[in-house]
Order: C-alpha cells, then sequence, then structure tokens
C-alpha cells in the first residue's frame, strides 16, 4: 500500500461532508476523523459508515487523539469565528490547517496561482478564499501575467439549494474576502465582489463572470491563451470548470463567462460552488502531503 | 375601493431608481435640484445614490456620475422636511456602505433581498437598526413567491429588527389581486406596529392601480417616481398617484401641484428619452424580468445584433434575478451565436 498522509476534518456540514468524499479517493492523504457538534448530522453519519472515527464534541473530541492518530493535517470548514480557536489549537500539536472558512488568518491560497509558493514556504495555514474566489481568481490572475490590471470585479450566482446557512448569516465576509484576494492572489490593484443567490428550480449551475479593466489597451491574443491556460489548469482538478462565453473585449474591457459543475459528490452537480472550493483545498492537501511524504514526515 | 381618511406616506424613488434610466449619471447639481424640490413639495423620503444600492459601483451594474458619498453630502443637509434613505442589497453592498451611510445622516436603511433570501439580510438589518435608523426590509422580486411564503421570509426580516417591510414588485409583473394577496398576508401576519410598504413599475401600466390597491389592503408606504423616472417602464408616477389618492380623500403629506410641477419641470427634461410602455418594457412585465435589466439589453442588443426582447425573454426563462446583469451579455453571446 502506498504511503499516505493522515488529516481530519473539521466541520460536517456540505463543504466537510463532499471534501471527506473526495479525500476517500485522493493518492496520498487518508481521511481518518471527521469532526462536527451536531450527533445527529448527515455528515457525521456518512462518516461513520465510510469507516472513518468520528466526534460530536466539536475540535475538543479530536485533540487528545491526535498524535497516536498522526494527524498532520486538518480541514478547518466551520465558520470564520470558530476557525480561530480551531487554529489556535490545532497549531499547538504542529497540525498544518487548511481553512475554508472567510478568516483568512493564513495567506490565500488559489492553487493554480500561489499553491506552488505557499508549499515552499512551509505555511502553517492556508486560507482557500471562497467559492466564487476559487473560480475567478485564476482568470485574473492569467489576465495579470499579461498585463497590468486596474481593477478586478467578479459576480457569482449560486443556487440557493447550495447556499448553506453560514453563507447567508456572512454574507458580507464573501464580498469582502473575495475582493482581498483577487487584489492580493489575482494581481489586480483595486478588487470586487458581488454574490447573487438565485432560487430557480431546478436549481441553476455555479455561474462566474470576471470583469477586468486592464491598465492599457489590451493585448488580446496573449491574453486569451493565457486564460484557456488557467481554464485547463483548473479543469485538472475541478473538470466541470467550462468557459461559456468570452474573453470579451471591449475598449479596455476583458469579461470572461465561466459555469461551474460539480462532481455530484454530497451534493448534486449544480453545487460547483461546493466543488470548486473542496476540490481546491484537497489538491492543497495533496500538495503538502507530497511534501511530508517526501521528507518522511508521515513517521 | 375607500380610502376615505387612510394616511399614506409617499417615497421618491427618482434619485435611486431613476439613476438605472440614467445610466447612474445623475449630476450633483440634479440630484440637490431635483431633492430640494421635492421636499418642499412635500415628499416624506426620498431615496438617492447608486441604482444597485450602496456600493453598485461595478462594470457590471455601472459606475456611477458620483461616489455615493458625495451624493450623500451634497443632499443630505440640504433637505428641511424629507429624510433620505439609501437602498442596500447584501451581496453588493456591506455593513461598511450602511456605517458610511449612518455617519453622513441617513435616515431611512432599506435592506433588500430577492424574496426568497431574506436571511443573508440578518447582518444588515439587525446593524441598522442598532445604529437606531428606520430600517426596511425589502423583498424584491415579491411576485415570485405566494403570499403565504413571502410573510414567511417578511417575518424574517422583522425578526432582525425591521420596522417596515415591503413587497416590491421589481419587474412590474403583479396584477391587482397578486399585490392585494400579498400585502393582506403580511397585514395580517406580521406585528401591528410594523409598517408595510409597496414598489410598483409601471411595466403593465400598472403602477397607480397597484398602488392604490395596496393602500387598500393596509400598505403605509408607497413607492414611486415622479414623472416615473425609474427602472423598466418607470416607478409608480408619483405625482398622479398623489392626485388619485387625494381626490378619493386620503392624506399625504404632498401638495399635488408642487408635485406636479417637479415632475413637469425638474423630471421630465432629466430624461434620455420618454419613460413609458413601451415594447421592451412590456417584455419586462409580461415574462417577470428584473426591470433595471432594460438598459442593458438595450446595449447588448445592438452590441451583438440581436432583438432586445429576446435578450429579456431568455432572462424570464432562465429565471434570473436581481443582481444577475452579468447574464445579460451572455445571453446576447449565445444568440449571437445561435443566429450564425
Amino acid at each position: 500500500m502506498t504511503e499516505k498522509i493522515n488529516v481530519a476534518l473539521i466541520g460536517s456540514g456540505n463543504i466537510g461532508t463532499d471534501l471527506m468524499i473526495k479525500a476517500l479517493r485522493s493518492q496520498n492523504i487518508n481521511p481518518v476523523w471527521m469532526v462536527g457538534i451536531d450527533e445527529n448530522s448527515d455528515g457525521l453519519a456518512r462518516a461513520k459508515a465510510a469507516g472513518l472515527k468520528t466526534t460530536a464534541k466539536g475540535i475538543d473530541g479530536l485533540l487528545p487523539h491526535i498524535e497516536a492518530d498522526q494527524i498532520k493535517i486538518a480541514f478547518d470548514a466551520t465558520s470564520a469565528y470558530v476557525h480561530a480557536q480551531n487554529n489556535e489549537k490545532l497549531a499547538r500539536h504542529g497540525v498544518t490547517v487548511i481553512d475554508l472558512t472567510p478568516a483568512a488568518m493564513g495567506p490565500f491560497c488559489v492553487p493554480p496561482v500561489n499553491l506552488d509558493e505557499l508549499v515552499s514556504e512551509n505555511e502553517s495555514n492556508v486560507n482557500m478564499v471562497t467559492c466564487g474566489g476559487q473560480a475567478t481568481i485564476p482568470i485574473v490572475a492569467a489576465i495579470s501575467q499579461v498585463q497590468g490590471v486596474a481593477y478586478g470585479e467578479i459576480i457569482a450566482t449560486i443556487s440557493s439549494k447550495s447556499a448553506g446557512p453560514g453563507t447567508r448569516k456572512n454574507i458580507d465576509e464573501f464580498t469582502r474576502t473575495t475582493a482581498n484576494a483577487i487584489e492580493s492572489v489575482g494581481g489586480a490593484k483595486k478588487g470586487k465582489a458581488i454574490i447573487v443567490l438565485n432560487p430557480a428550480e431546478p436549481p441553476l449551475m455555479m455561474r462566474d463572470t470576471v470583469h477586468c479593466l486592464t491598465e492599457d489597451e489590451p493585448n488580446q491574443s496573449a491574453i486569451t491563451a493565457s486564460i484557456l491556460a488557467m481554464i485547463e489548469q483548473v479543469q485538472t482538478y475541478v473538470p466541470g470548470y467550462r468557459l461559456k462565453n468570452g474573453p470579451v473585449f471591449d475598449g479596455n474591457r476583458v469579461s470572461v463567462f465561466l459555469e461551474v459543475a460539480g462532481l455530484g459528490d454530497y451534493l448534486p452537480t449544480y453545487a460547483g460552488n461546493l466543488d470548486i472550493m473542496t476540490a481546491s483545498a484537497l489538491r492543497t492537501a495533496e500538495m503538502l502531503a507530497q511534501k511530508m511524504l517526501n521528507k518522511g514526515e508521515n513517521k | 375601493m375607500n380610502l376615505k381618511g387612510q394616511k399614506i406616506q409617499l417615497h421618491d424613488m427618482c434619485l435611486r431608481d431613476g439613476m438605472h434610466a440614467k445610466r447612474h449619471q445623475i449630476s450633483i447639481d440634479e440630484m440637490v435640484r431635483l431633492s430640494t424640490a421635492l421636499d418642499d413639495a412635500g415628499v416624506e423620503r426620498i431615496e438617492i445614490a447608486h441604482g444597485d444600492g450602496l456600493g453598485g459601483a461595478s462594470v457590471n451594474y455601472g459606475f456611477a456620475a458620483h461616489t455615493d458619498e458625495e451624493y450623500l453630502a451634497a443632499v443630505i443637509p440640504k433637505m428641511k422636511q424629507a429624510k433620505v434613505s439609501v437602498l442596500l442589497i447584501p451581496g453588493i453592498g456591506t455593513v461598511d456602505h450602511l456605517r458610511m451611510a449612518h455617519s453622513y445622516g441617513v435616515h431611512t436603511v432599506r435592506v433588500a433581498a430577492q424574496c426568497t433570501e431574506a436571511d443573508v439580510t440578518e447582518q444588515h438589518i439587525s446593524l441598522s437598526r442598532q445604529l437606531g435608523l428606520d430600517t426596511v426590509g425589502f423583498l424584491m422580486m415579491s411576485h415570485m413567491l405566494e403570499p403565504q411564503a413571502l410573510l414567511k421570509q417578511a417575518r424574517l426580516m422583522e425578526s432582525y429588527g425591521a420596522n417596515c417591510i415591503y413587497c416590491t414588485d421589481s419587474a412590474g409583473y403583479m396584477l391587482q389581486d397578486d399585490v392585494h394577496s400579498r400585502i393582506e398576508a403580511l397585514r395580517a401576519g406580521l406585528k401591528p406596529e410594523t409598517e408595510i410598504g409597496f414598489h410598483g413599475h409601471h411595466n403593465m401600466a400598472l403602477g397607480v392601480a397597484n398602488s392604490l390597491t395596496a393602500v387598500a389592503a393596509g400598505a403605509d408606504r408607497i413607492d414611486g417616481s415622479a414623472a416615473g423616472l425609474g427602472a423598466g417602464a418607470g416607478n409608480t408616477p408619483l405625482e398622479v398617484f398623489n392626485a388619485v389618492v387625494t381626490r378619493m380623500g386620503a392624506q399625504t403629506k404632498a401638495d399635488v401641484f408642487k408635485l406636479m410641477a417637479v415632475a413637469e419641470e425638474i423630471v421630465v427634461p432629466m430624461m434620455e428619452k420618454p419613460i413609458r410602455v413601451d415594447r421592451d418594457s412590456l417584455v419586462l412585465g409580461y415574462a417577470g424580468v428584473y426591470s433595471s435589466f432594460l438598459l442593458h439589453a438595450q446595449r447588448a442588443a445592438k452590441k451583438y445584433g440581436v432583438p432586445s426582447e429576446e435578450i429579456l425573454m431568455e432572462l424570464g426563462r432562465m429565471k434570473t434575478v436581481g443582481g444577475q446583469e452579468d447574464m445579460i451579455e451572455d445571453v446576447a453571446l449565445n444568440l449571437a451565436k445561435a443566429m450564425k
């Protein structure tokens, strides 16, 4: 059997559960624990059925087992508020944390843009921005890699059914965190993020639109090539990531219209917003795990 | 219909919803001139700033001629009796914008959400109430929910601290019975002290009739705009509504003739083209499409050589909601591809 790095999943909601299903297929990480706060949650039931150890006592139910179970990486899919406490406790045990909440305590991670860099810097906590950020910041970065972007704006539309209570209660965190990462990771001088929830039945696929204003006249062929190459990179971990229209060039405006279909692991395929977060987090964990395996840290 | 003695609070939309019809290009001078005239005419509330509310400045919705801060700073100190309101759509604007508006002395904050998604407004409504502001929960596209389901969403907003709930006909789709059943359900199911409002669009030429129905069913506040300056075929023409209800013996604080003068002498000359029920705005009302999509669809139609009414019909079929302006160019591109 190939060696794997043991991981824990904290948060048994939509994101944690979808992530578990994906992690069970991973070549180099092994999900061992699922941590929840509700004994009756669907996520914990599924984790038990999949053979994971579970606790409904939150992070404190996991901490005594970290050393014995050799947990090296933890995914936190709770909330921004809870994440701060979780992170402190996990850090004391030397666990690397992949944060899927909008807490953004560690550096933002958008895999095709800056994962290599973060892995080489041995970060102990990385933040996965937001679903809309994972879907759009690669495109902003693809444009800013060609030439200066004065302004980057994204509009993420997700189906009402795929927006959990955490997203709804803290919708400002989405717009703030995404806008910040459009600047710091995407490379735009100024970032703006908009999120729309659509209640249509049957639910719509996640849609993401990127509008960038370049500083000078856009180099159309170079930008188009850069965007297409970036889309291929994202497709390696999110196969349902698709270019619907564009890039449209209109003066200094460059617009790209995207759709994200999920794999249908936990929620149906319309919930591409869920998949792009969990797939990005998994990819991040796998890169970190590979580095640990190379260094023999799993012993 | 007997409205004798009923008190109706008027809320003018020219300088917010009307921003859609003016591509958000209303100047500070125009804003000050019109708001002071509305104030003088006795209109109680005036909404200002970007058409898509605070923080609406964007490629998606358009950049306004001035910032929200500049509009607020110019208008609020000039008001004698009118209270200034702002719109805040969570997902576009944040509590930071709300705090900013509060610091400029805004009186009313209207927190707007797609009518099925009231739970995204909790942060904003509760902060607005904490700050002591007149706090409105604004249920957009209210035609998309049946009365009892709408009431459930309204109760959420009420529970967060909203002291007034609006049934908002963003698409100008509702017929009079639709308005009556929704306002009636809100009045019966919300706390007696919670006020109720109706925001109409004139896309089916029912702005005045629907607003009268709303008042008869228990609405306290009515949105409109002088000369109808608003998205789509405009809002309920406020000077017309005011004249009608005055004749019916209802009480507003606005002067019938002064408001007519504002509409005729200030608002009409501001219009880039006559705001009337033309084919595209009738399509909005007929198909239940968000009114502010109108000019964006007309621009995309011109750019890609496809019919604007087909763009709008497709947006209706896709069940798009407020905020999804990005889908207009996407649909136009798809139609242009299909025509090749």
